[in-house]
C-alpha cells in the first residue's frame, strides 16, 4: 500500500511542467511562482513530501482542488457514492444473470443449450466494455428512445432507469465469465465422491446440483469477483464519461483534461484502496464459505505462496 | 509440439479456427495496410463528412471527411503493433526481473517481489491512465507505460520456473559436474519458460488492444491524425447523433480483434498446456 | 433354501471406453444374495468388484456401457430401467457405503445436514427435527460420542474412523434391503480398523436386510461374512459357504490367495521367499478366450484354454474349474 502510494506521488514529482506555473498563467513573475513553490510545498525534498502526503492523508486531508479550492477529499467523498452504486448494480445483474447460465450450461454440457451460452459467452468476454456503452447507446437511447441518453436522473425511479444501460454495459463481461467459470467448476465439482454419495441415496439431480454442486463452484466464481473489482473499477471510467454520470470516473478523466493533479492524486488514492479494501473482503468471504479455511486459519494463520 | 500438430489442433475446434482465421487476417491487414487502404487515411475532404458505407467510400467518411475504412486498415497496424511491441518489452522485463529475483540473494528478490505487488495493487486500466496522465501522452510514452502493468506476471513465471529448476536435484547434479549457472539457465529455464510465456503474451494480447484503445478513447493515448480505433471511436461517440458509420466500424473492428485473439490464445493454450485445460 | 433370493445377477456384462478400446470389467457375472445374508466379495484390484457394486446401485460413471445381463433384484429387473426409477430404489431400498470417508462426505456442509438429507427419498414428508433426531440416534449407536453436539461439526472436524461410522450410520439410516459396503475397512489405519469391524459385528444383527462386503482382505471377509464369491478379471471364479471355502478352496486362484495370507503369529524365516502368484491380470481389453486365469495357474492343462462353466455342485459350492 504505502509503496503504491510513494510510487503514485513520485508521479506527480516528474509532471513536466510545474504546477505552480500552470496555475498563474503565463504572466507570473519568478517571485510569484516562488512563493507559490513554498506554498504548495513544491520546494520540500521529496521523502519529506511523502511523509506530508501521508500524514495528511491520514487525517483525510487530499489537498485542495487546483482549480476551485476545495478539498479534494470531499470531492471524492461525493464522487464515491455514484460509482459505488454504478459498480455495485454490475455485479449484482452479472451474477443473477451468470450464475443461473453457467448452472444451465452444466446440466447438460455439450447440449444445445450449453453451445448457444457457449457462445454467447465468449462473445461477451472480448467486446470492451466501452464499446458495450457505445452501442447500447446508439441502439437503446437514441435508435429505440427506451432509455435516457445522459446524466444519473432525479429522484429514485429516474435514477434506477438512467441506471439501466451504463450497468448493463459493465455486467456483460462478467455475465461471460461467470457463466463459463461456474460451468466448469460445476463440472468438475459433479465428478466428486461427495457428490456420487448424494446420488447413492437417491437424491434428485436437480437438488444435487443446485444444494450440493454449487456451493464449492462458486468459490473459483467468488475469486475471480475480487479480482474484477479493479477491471470493474477501471470499466466505470468510461461507462461514467461515455453516459456523463458524476462519479469517480468522470472526476478521474476531468482531472486528466485539466491537470488538476490534486484531484487525480487524491482519486487514485483512493481508488486503490478500494480495491485493497475489495480484495480483502473477499478473501474474509472465503471463510464463510468453506468451514475448512476457517479452521485453518484459526489454527496457524496462512502462508501465502 | 511440431507447427503442424499444433496447426491441426488449433483448427480442430470451431472456435480455434475462427481464432487462427482471424488473426491471420488482421495480420495481413496490419502488414499491408499501405496496399490495401483506398485513401490516404489523413486526407481531409470536409464537403463529404460523415457519409455512410458507398462505393468511393466502404466503411463512410468520418467528421472530416476522412475514409473511414483506410483509417480503420491503418488502425489495425496501430492496434497490433501496440500490443506486439508492448508484451515484448514487458516479457522481457519481467523474465529478467523473474530470473534476477530467483538467484538473487532474498532481499533483492523480495524487493523485486514487492515492485511486482506494488504494480498489482492497481487495477491494470486505473495505472496505465495514471501513468500515461501524469508523463504525457502519445504512442511512445503509451508503449513504454502500459508495458510496466504487465511486467509483473511475466516476471512471476519466470520466477516460479527458475526457483523450481533451481531447487532440482537435476540441477545440482549439473552444477556438480561443473557446469556454469549461466549454461544451465540458458539450457533448462529458458525452454521451459517459453510454454507458458507464450501463452500468457498471446492471452494478453486482447488486453493490451483494449487498454490502448480505451486511452486513445479518453484522449491519452495515441493522438489524432493517427488512427487509432479508440480514437475513432470517441469521435464515434462525439458525432453518435449525426452518424452511426464512425462507432459501428470502430467498435466492431476492436470486437473482431479482441474476439479473434481471445479464441486463438485460449486455443493455443489449450494446446500447448493441456495442465492449463477447463474440464470440456 | 427354496426362497428367491433378495439379488440375482445373470450373465452382467459392462464394458468401459478406454484410450486403447473398450475394456471388458465384467465379462458375464453370475451370482445370489439370498435374503438376510452377508455375502463377501473377493479379488485383487482389477478384479471388477467396485464396478460390479456401482452397477447395482446404478451409479456407474460415464464411460461405462449399458450393463448386459439380468439383474433381478426384489422381484424387480433392473436392466433396462429408466435412470429416474432406478433413483427412486437409491436410499430407499439399496444403500452404499464408500471406500475413503474423506472424500465421500461433502466438506462444506454440516454432518447433520447431509444426514437429514439421504434420509428424504426414505422418509418424505416427515420434518426436519425429526430426522435429526434420528440421525443423532443412529449417530449414539454405531459409536460416535456427544451425538447431538457431533451433528453440527464438519467432516474435516472428525477423525478417519468417526467418519467411517457416519457414513455406516447414514446406511443404516434408510434401513435398505440391500447394504453394499465397498471396500469399508481399506482407508483406515489397522487399530481403526478393528474397531469398526467390531462395529459391524455388533450390528450384523440389526441388520433387516442383506449385505455385500466387498474386500481384498480375506481375513475380514471371514470374519464377518456367511457366503463368499470369489472374483478374478471380470468373472466369478468361486462361490461358496465362507468356511467352507477358505478351508477347502476349490478353485486354483482361492488357493493361491489363502497361500498368500501371513499368519501374523508365526514367525517369518527369512530364507523362504514370500508365497505369492506368479505373472499379472489379464489384460482387460484383449481379454483370454479359455479360463482367465489359465496364464497364471499352476494346474493348466489343454482343457483350459475353454473356458470353464460356473455350475453348482450338489452342496451348493461353485467353482469355474476343470478341475473342481
Amino acid at each position: 500500500m504505502v509503496g503504491a502510494v510513494a510510487l503514485l506521488l513520485s508521479l506527480t514529482i516528474l509532471i513536466p511542467g510545474d504546477p505552480a506555473t500552470i496555475l498563474l498563467g503565463p504572466r507570473a513573475t519568478p517571485e510569484t511562482i516562488a512563493a507559490l513553490h513554498t506554498q504548495m510545498g513544491l520546494d520540500l525534498p521529496f521523502p519529506t513530501r511523502l511523509a506530508q502526503f501521508l500524514g495528511h492523508a491520514a487525517v483525510g486531508d487530499l489537498g485542495r482542488d487546483v482549480f476551485t479550492g476545495r478539498a479534494v477529499a470531499q470531492i471524492i467523498a461525493e464522487a464515491v457514492p455514484n460509482t459505488a452504486l454504478l459498480a455495485f448494480s454490475a455485479i449484482l445483474l452479472a451474477v443473477l444473470i451468470g450464475i443461473p447460465l453457467g448452472a444451465l450450461s452444466a446440466l447438460k454440457p455439450g447440449g444445445a443449450v450449453d453451445q448457444a451460452i457457449a457462445f454467447l459467452s465468449v462473445g461477451f468476454v472480448s467486446a470492451p466494455s466501452f464499446v458495450n456503452s457505445i452501442f447500447l447507446l446508439l441502439v437503446f437511447a437514441l435508435w429505440l428512445p427506451w432509455f435516457p441518453v445522459l446524466g444519473a436522473g432525479n429522484g429514485l425511479l429516474d435514477q434506477l432507469w438512467h441506471l439501466v444501460l451504463p450497468a448493463v454495459a459493465l455486467a456483460v463481461v462478467w455475465i461471460g465469465y461467470i457463466a463459463r467459470l461456474l460451468r466448469s467448476s460445476l463440472l468438475e465439482v459433479l465428478n466428486e465422491p461427495y457428490i456420487r454419495t448424494m446420488r447413492a441415496y437417491g437424491l434428485p439431480e436437480r437438488v444435487v446440483l443446485l444444494k450440493y454442486a454449487l456451493k464449492p463452484a462458486c468459490i473459483p466464481t467468488l475469486a475471480i469477483l475480487g479480482m474484477g473489482v479493479g477491471e470493474l473499477l477501471g470499466g466505470a471510467v468510461f461507462a461514467e464519461v461515455i453516459f456523463n454520470r458524476p462519479g469517480l470516473g468522470s472526476l478521474i478523466y476531468d482531472a486528466i483534461q485539466t491537470r488538476n493533479y490534486p484531484v487525480l492524486q487524491g482519486a487514485v488514492l483512493v481508488i486503490v484502496m478500494l480495491f485493497v479494501l475489495t480484495n480483502l473482503l473477499v478473501d474474509l468471504s472465503y471463510a464463510w464459505v468453506d468451514p475448512r479455511v476457517r479452521a485453518r486459519r484459526a489454527s496457524g494463520g496462512e502462508r501465502s505462496a | 509440439m511440431t507447427w503442424r500438430r499444433l496447426l491441426s489442433e488449433l483448427m480442430a475446434t470451431r472456435a480455434g479456427a475462427f481464432g487462427l482465421f482471424a488473426v491471420a487476417l488482421l495480420l495481413i491487414v496490419a502488414i499491408f495496410a499501405p496496399l490495401l487502404a483506398s485513401h490516404d487515411p489523413n486526407a481531409i475532404a470536409p464537403m463529404n463528412r460523415l457519409q455512410g458505407p458507398s462505393l468511393a467510400h466502404f466503411f463512410g467518411t468520418d467528421q472530416l471527411g476522412r475514409d473511414l475504412y483506410s483509417r480503420t486498415v491503418y488502425g489495425t497496424r496501430i492496434a497490433i503493433s501496440v500490443a506486439v511491441v508492448v508484451l515484448s518489452i514487458s516479457l522481457s522485463v519481467g523474465i529478467l526481473l523473474g530470473v534476477t529475483a530467483a538467484y538473487a540473494p532474498r532481499v533483492i528478490d523480495q524487493l523485486i517481489l514487492s515492485i511486482f505487488d506494488i504494480i498489482n495493487s492497481f487495477p491494470s486500466l486505473i495505472l496505465a491512465l495514471a501513468l500515461v496522465a501524469v508523463l504525457g501522452a502519445g504512442l511512445g510514452n503509451l508503449v513504454l507505460l502500459v508495458s510496466i502493468v504487465f511486467i509483473p506476471q511475466f516476471g512471476r513465471v519466470a520466477r516460479a520456473q527458475t526457483l523450481g529448476i533451481r531447487n532440482s536435484l537435476y540441477f545440482e547434479a549439473e552444477q556438480v559436474l561443473g557446469a556454469e549457472p549461466w549454461r544451465i539457465l540458458l539450457q533448462h529455464v529458458l525452454p521451459n519458460i517459453i510454454g507458458p510465456i507464450f501463452v500468457l503474451a498471446s492471452m494478453n494480447i486482447p488486453v493490451v488492444i483494449t487498454i490502448e484503445a480505451g486511452l486513445s478513447f479518453l484522449g491519452v493515448g495515441v493522438r489524432p491524425p493517427l488512427a487509432s480505433w479508440g480514437g475513432l471511436l470517441h469521435d464515434g461517440y462525439t458525432y453518435l447523433d449525426q452518424s452511426p458509420w464512425l462507432a459501428v466500424t470502430a467498435g466492431l473492428s476492436l470486437i473482431f480483434a479482441t474476439l479473434g485473439f481471445t479464441l486463438l490464445g485460449e486455443a493455443l493454450r489449450d494446446a500447448i498446456d493441456p495442465k492449463l485445460r477447463q474440464p470440456r | 433354501m427354496t426362497e428367491a433370493p433378495l439379488l440375482s445377477i445373470r450373465g452382467l456384462e459392462i464394458r468401459y471406453a478406454t484410450e486403447r478400446g473398450p475394456a471388458q470389467v465384467l465379462g458375464g457375472i453370475s451370482l445370489e444374495i439370498p435374503h438376510g445374508s452377508v455375502v463377501g466379495i473377493v479379488g485383487e484390484s482389477g478384479s471388477g468388484k467396485s464396478t460390479l457394486a456401482l452397477a447395482l446401485m446404478g451409479l456407474l460413471p460415464s464411460n461405462a456401457s449399458q450393463p448386459q445381463g439380468s439383474l433381478l433384484f426384489d422381484g424387480e429387473e433392473l436392466a433396462g430401467l429408466s435412470p429416474s426409477h432406478r433413483r427412486r430404489l437409491r436410499g430407499t431400498k439399496m444403500a452404499m457405503v464408500f471406500q475413503d470417508p474423506m472424500s465421500a462426505l461433502h466438506p462444506l456442509f454440516a454432518i447433520g445436514t447431509q444426514m437429514v438429507d439421504v434420509q428424504r427419498a426414505k422418509y418424505p414428508g416427515v420434518g426436519k427435527s425429526e430426522l435429526w433426531r434420528r440421525a443423532a440416534a443412529m449417530l449414539t449407536r454405531v459409536g460416535v460420542p456427544d451425538a447431538a453436539l457431533r451433528m453440527s461439526r464438519y467432516p474435516h472436524e472428525f477423525s478417519g474412523g468417526m467418519r467411517q461410522r457416519v457414513m455406516i450410520a447414514m446406511a443404516l439410516l434408510v434401513e435398505p434391503k440391500l447394504l453394499v459396503a465397498d471396500e469399508p475397512t481399506t482407508a483406515l489405519d489397522a487399530t481403526i480398523e478393528a474397531q469398526i469391524v467390531e462395529l459391524l459385528r455388533d450390528i450384523r444383527q440389526e441388520i433387516q436386510g442383506s449385505v455385500i462386503l466387498i474386500s481384498h482382505s480375506l481375513g475380514l471377509v471371514a470374519e464377518l461374512c456367511d457366503l463368499v464369491v470369489v472374483m478374478y478379471a471380470g468373472k466369478v471364479v468361486e462361490t461358496g459357504p465362507v468356511a467352507a471355502v477358505f478351508a477347502e478352496p476349490r478353485h486354483p486362484y482361492t488357493r493361491a490367495l489363502l497361500g498368500c495370507e501371513i499368519d501374523p503369529w508365526q514367525a517369518v524365516d527369512p530364507s523362504i521367499p514370500l508365497p505369492r502368484i506368479p505373472g499379472s491380470p489379464p489384460d482387460l481389453v484383449d481379454p483370454p478366450r479359455g479360463c482367465v486365469f489359465a496364464a497364471r495357474c499352476p494346474l493348466r492343462f489343454e482343457r483350459c484354454s475353454e473356458p470353464p462353466p460356473l455350475t453348482p455342485a450338489p452342496d451348493g459350492r461353485a467353482a469355474a474349474c476343470w478341475l473342481a
